[in-house]
């Protein structure tokens, strides 16, 4: 061992390095910004992402020019392969549009402080690790780095119950799910005598079908991570935590978190557990089938259009994992589209629901909704749009993703998840219509206009654009997903 | 001109939609009445050269392919034959006929009311020109939102049921032919390596009989939801009662048949053997003439008028359903001509419903009677429709009824012999709704003062009824265009039936030589 740091060991840590740096400068500076300069905070975390999403490329054209898909580092403890840049780059733009749509709504929550957008830059510091992460401890410190940005930002409106509510909820239920991880980590090191994944992977092998404490090992460690995506039967927190927490926050955590504890949960899955998935893949089957039926069910009868979306967002839950299921490169396409699909498409209906806060209205009833058209046509339609992607209506880039998963699943003979997945699409159609009739065949509840800030505007744009252009020519985003197959 | 010629279904495809984004120019709702009526008008002129251009020549025409996802094998490839030829024109004149009878009948939200009617037209000219599964797909759900749009805000009292009913009944049937697609197309891959979803290539694929009737029901259940078959027609008078005027013409003459088409273009040449399969067939067919009898028994008993004709067209399409599985060139043809004849003369009925309902705003027969006392050009105008739906001679729908008839006969004597009935009770129900309304004497004080049908409501019927007559009089030029892309499907479904059929005299010959 020549030294502690080696080789890209500088390299690839500089974007973790850079979000931390962006982090305590926003810390460090906020308190020099009278309050109507806070938005300069938000700037400075965009330009820290900007930075940070431009190191992730570099690392990527670096990689392409020694002609290596994957370059570790720390000693093996991390793994940077275009599966972690892809997702990274995910969750950078899912928190880019977070940050956009933050602004104006803390303002009206006077609650406008700059540990907000350093808490976001912490959370996707946590995820560069959780994504990149071949060792058991460094996967955990990044976990719980992102999952302790998330707790302080659920309850970020430190004078409403409801955040306090939810946050408690969340913290509570996520403290109790990485103990549970933490249990099933220190199963497999008991097992295999390390904590890097390659080496579990191994030991996993060894051992013959059927071994107690494989299974052991393998059940809390599955909890865990499906307790970190909000898969029933372990989903109880996400529709209080969603509701609770700040609208901007709510479309942060259903999107970035979401997306990288699904690349923690596939790396996991597939670098350290594979040796075990014959036992794993008709659980994950069951558990996908019971996400899309709680989900889609219970967003059916939910007058709350946050609960509404924590439900729909278990329900694609569901459908993210059957690409698991059905194990083909097909499916893990498919996932990668989906989490990237749904980044957008997601934070795009959040956005027009942060729109419609104002001083005195919440905005987070379906009520709310009503009327939408008459009062700005075109929030109206995109909104119209965000949803006919979530329920995967073509063109929009939402079937895209329900069509990589059902073909994986015809792939892999899954005939009977195929059809039951594709039906629930009309389940989930019929309440995003019911959203849909209300912002265009219902009198509008007050004529106020929305409040519509540049970051609001950018955010529609982006996230519109996204929506739209990757259902219409998906080509270069289908290629990438599929370069970002994890191998 | 070239470049006119060359990309003529893509111009007729796509100026709809530049459509979409005028109409919202304007600030006035006259103007945009205007804009939209104009532009449809255009865009039916522009498909018109497609009928002198056209050759016959059995194969796909026109066509126009281009590459759009690389990765998955999805092209953007547009061609029609003669099946399509024939709906396309009826969509691109259905659709003028549409805005322009919208004139009066809308007065709030007018822009958003042509912009979907536009990006509608887009959608069905869609499904009816691609040749790529993956890009019928995509048109085959687009058309769907303004649909339930056009329902749901400028319908009736129960709008937002019915609206989301018929989104949700076809998007059910839509998601599990979707299946069916992905199963073929992984099939190819499966076969021959490369991945495509053109139709011509998908018919390579080899596919063993037991498995072709799963995919074959995949595809059922999409089409037969929107045809409607029976049982699963319950969307349809929800739809058809609540819509406006328009949306209902658009409704059963244009959108009903993307289900048919879609089982002459891709349920039968992609699955010819699980179509084929005896047990599939005879479960169609079953369900077709129970949609005929069923259709018209129910339609005998409404008191509302539009249901009245809803019901009627479960009836017409069981017709050309079971023409359709008839599987011979007869059943095939008379199929086709009768969905012209469904989307002309149902297509008309509402519209006939639609121009009292604009000056009554009811749809109750017994509101009505004697009607022909004060509205004789109306009267006269609907009685040659009434004569068209049921099926008089030198009228369109006598031809086509005939021809299924005859291709059902030839199949099997007991369907026609069934069948038979549906044609009588069409007679009973049509012309006894027509003895309520306009028959008698002019009871209802309301009725006293209604006025005669004017130019713009003339204008929009004429060209239907002369239509009928041209179907009705002179049918060979339809037939001719048939010809060729039918005996195609026959020849796909059942191979070596032309040589058989021409054996089969000398073969009778022999035997009775003996």
């Amino acid at each position: 061992m020549s030294g502690f740091f080696t080789g890209n060991d500088y390299f690839l840590t500089t974007p973790a390095v850079l979000l931390a740096l962006f982090g305590c400068g926003i810390l460090l500076i906020d308190f020099l910004h009278e309050a109507r300069h806070k938005f300069m905070n938000a700037v400075t975390a965009l330009l820290g992402l900007g930075f940070t999403a431009y190191q992730l490329v570099r690392i990527q054209t670096q990689m392409d020019l020694q002609g290596r898909t994957e370059l570790p580092g720390l000693h093996d403890s991390l793994l940077v392969d275009h599966f972690a840049i892809y997702f990274m780059l995910v969750c950078v733009s899912a928190t880019f549009v977070a940050i956009l749509i933050s602004v104006r709504y803390l303002e009206i929550e006077r609650e406008h402080h700059g540990e907000y957008y350093a808490l976001m830059l912490f959370a996707l510091l946590g995820m560069y690790f959780m994504l990149t992460g071949m060792d058991l401890v460094t996967l955990f410190i990044g976990l719980e780095t992102m999952a302790l940005s998330g707790y302080i930002l659920a309850g970020f409106l430190r004078r409403d119950k409801r955040s306090n509510e939810g946050a408690m909820k969340y913290f509570l239920l996520g403290a109790f799910s990485s103990g549970l991880l933490a249990f099933g980590f220190s199963l497999l090191y008991g097992i295999s005598g390390s904590t890097n994944l390659a080496a579990i992977s191994q030991a996993l092998a060894q051992r013959p079908p059927g071994d107690v404490l494989a299974s052991l090992a393998l059940l809390t460690t599955a909890t865990g991570l499906l307790f970190k995506v909000a898969a029933v039967p372990f989903h109880q927190w996400a529709p209080d935590a969603y509701e609770g927490a700040p609208t901007s926050v709510t479309g942060f955590l259903s999107t970035a978190p979401k997306a990288a504890a699904f690349g923690f949960l596939i790396r996991i899955f597939l670098a350290g557990l594979f040796p075990m998935h014959l036992a794993w893949q008709p659980m994950l089957a069951m558990i996908a089938v019971a996400s899309m039926t709680v989900g889609n069910l219970a967003a059916i009868s939910q007058n709350n259009t946050k609960r509404l979306f924590a439900y729909s967002s278990i329900s694609h839950v569901g459908y993210i994992l059957l690409g698991l299921v059905a194990g083909n490169a097909t499916g893990l396409q498919g996932i990668n589209v989906y989490i990237l699909v749904y980044a957008f498409m997601n934070l795009g209906a959040f956005t027009v629901l942060v729109a419609l806060r104002r001083a005195d209205i919440i905005g987070d009833e379906i009520e709310d909704l009503s009327g939408l058209y008459y009062r700005n046509p075109g929030a109206a339609v995109m909104m119209l749009i965000f949803l006919l992607a979530l329920a995967g209506i073509p063109p929009t880039a939402g079937f895209l993703g329900k069509y990589f998963i059902f073909l994986s699943l015809i792939e892999s003979q899954h005939y009977g998840l195929a059809i039951f997945a594709t039906l629930y699409v009309a389940v989930a159609l019929y309440y995003y219509m019911r959203m849909t009739a209300m912002m265009f065949m219902k009198e509008p509840a007050s004529d106020e206009p929305l409040s519509m800030s540049p970051g609001i505007k950018i955010a529609l744009g982006l996230t519109l654009v996204a929506t739209l252009l990757i259902g219409i020519y998906p080509e270069p985003v289908i290629q990438l997903a599929n370069a970002a197959i994890l191998r | 001109m070239d470049f006119f010629k060359d990309h003529i279904l893509s111009i007729t495809l796509f100026f709809p939609l530049v459509g979409v984004f005028l109409v919202m120019l304007p600030k006035k709702d006259d103007t945009v009445r205007w804009v939209a009526n104009v532009w449809m008008f255009i865009g039916f002129l522009l498909s018109l050269p497609l009928v002198c251009w056209f050759k016959r020549s059995g194969d796909m025409e026109f066509s126009e392919q281009y590459a759009w996802i690389p990765s998955i094998g999805a092209t953007y490839h547009v061609g029609i034959d003669g099946i399509s030829l024939l709906l396309i024109m009826l969509t691109t004149l259905l659709g003028f006929i549409c805005v322009l009878c919208s004139w009066s009948a809308i007065h709030e939200r007018v822009k958003e009311y042509y912009a979907f009617f536009l990006l509608l037209q887009c959608g069905m000219l869609g499904v009816f020109m691609s040749l790529d599964i993956f890009l019928f797909y995509v048109f085959w759900e687009v058309m769907l939102v303004p649909m339930y749009f056009i329902i749901g805000i400028w319908g009736g009292p129960r709008k937002l049921y019915a609206a989301i009913k018929f989104f949700l009944y076809t998007l059910v049937g839509s998601v599990l032919m979707l299946l069916s697609i992905l199963y073929l197309y992984f099939q190819y891959h499966a076969q021959f390596g490369g991945y495509s979803f053109d139709i011509s290539e998908l018919m390579k694929v080899v596919v063993d009989p037991h498995t072709q009737v799963w995919i074959f029901l995949g595809f059922f259940v999409g089409f037969a939801i929107k045809v409607p078959m029976f049982p699963f027609h319950t969307w349809l008078p929800d739809a058809h009662v609540e819509a406006p005027t328009a949306g209902s013409v658009i409704l059963a003459g244009v959108l009903l048949k993307m289900g048919t088409y879609g089982f002459m273009r891709f349920a039968l040449p992609l699955t010819p053997l699980g179509a084929t399969n005896s047990k599939v067939v005879q479960g169609v067919v079953i369900l077709s003439l129970i949609g005929i009898v069923y259709g018209a028994l129910v339609s005998l008993m409404q008191k509302d008028w539009k249901k009245l004709v809803a019901y009627s067209s479960v009836s017409h399409m069981g017709f050309v359903t079971l023409g359709i599985f008839a599987m011979n060139p007869n059943g095939l043809s008379g199929s086709l001509i009768q969905q012209l004849n469904h989307g002309i003369s149902t297509g008309a009925l509402f519209l006939i419903v639609g121009i009292v309902y604009e000056r009554r705003h009811t749809r109750e027969i017994s509101e009505y009677g004697g009607l022909s006392n004060i509205m004789p050009i109306y009267a006269t105008l609907f009685m040659i429709i009434t004569m068209s739906s049921i099926g008089v001679p030198a009228l369109n729908g006598f031809i086509g009824e005939f021809t299924i008839l005859q291709g059902a006969f030839e199949a099997n004597r007991v369907w026609a012999m069934v069948a038979v009935s549906g044609v009588v009770l069409g007679a009973a129900y049509m012309l006894w709704l027509y003895q309520r309304t306009m028959f008698g004497q002019l009871t209802n004080p309301k009725n006293q003062n209604l006025k005669d049908v004017n130019v713009r409501e003339l204008a929009v019927l004429l060209p239907l009824i002369a239509w009928a007559f041209w179907i009705g009089l002179y049918p060979k030029p339809y037939f001719d265009i048939l010809e060729k892309p039918v005996a195609k499907i026959v020849e796909r479904v059942h191979p070596g039936y032309f040589a058989q059929q021409k054996a089969a005299p000398v073969q009778a010959a022999v035997a009775e030589g003996k």
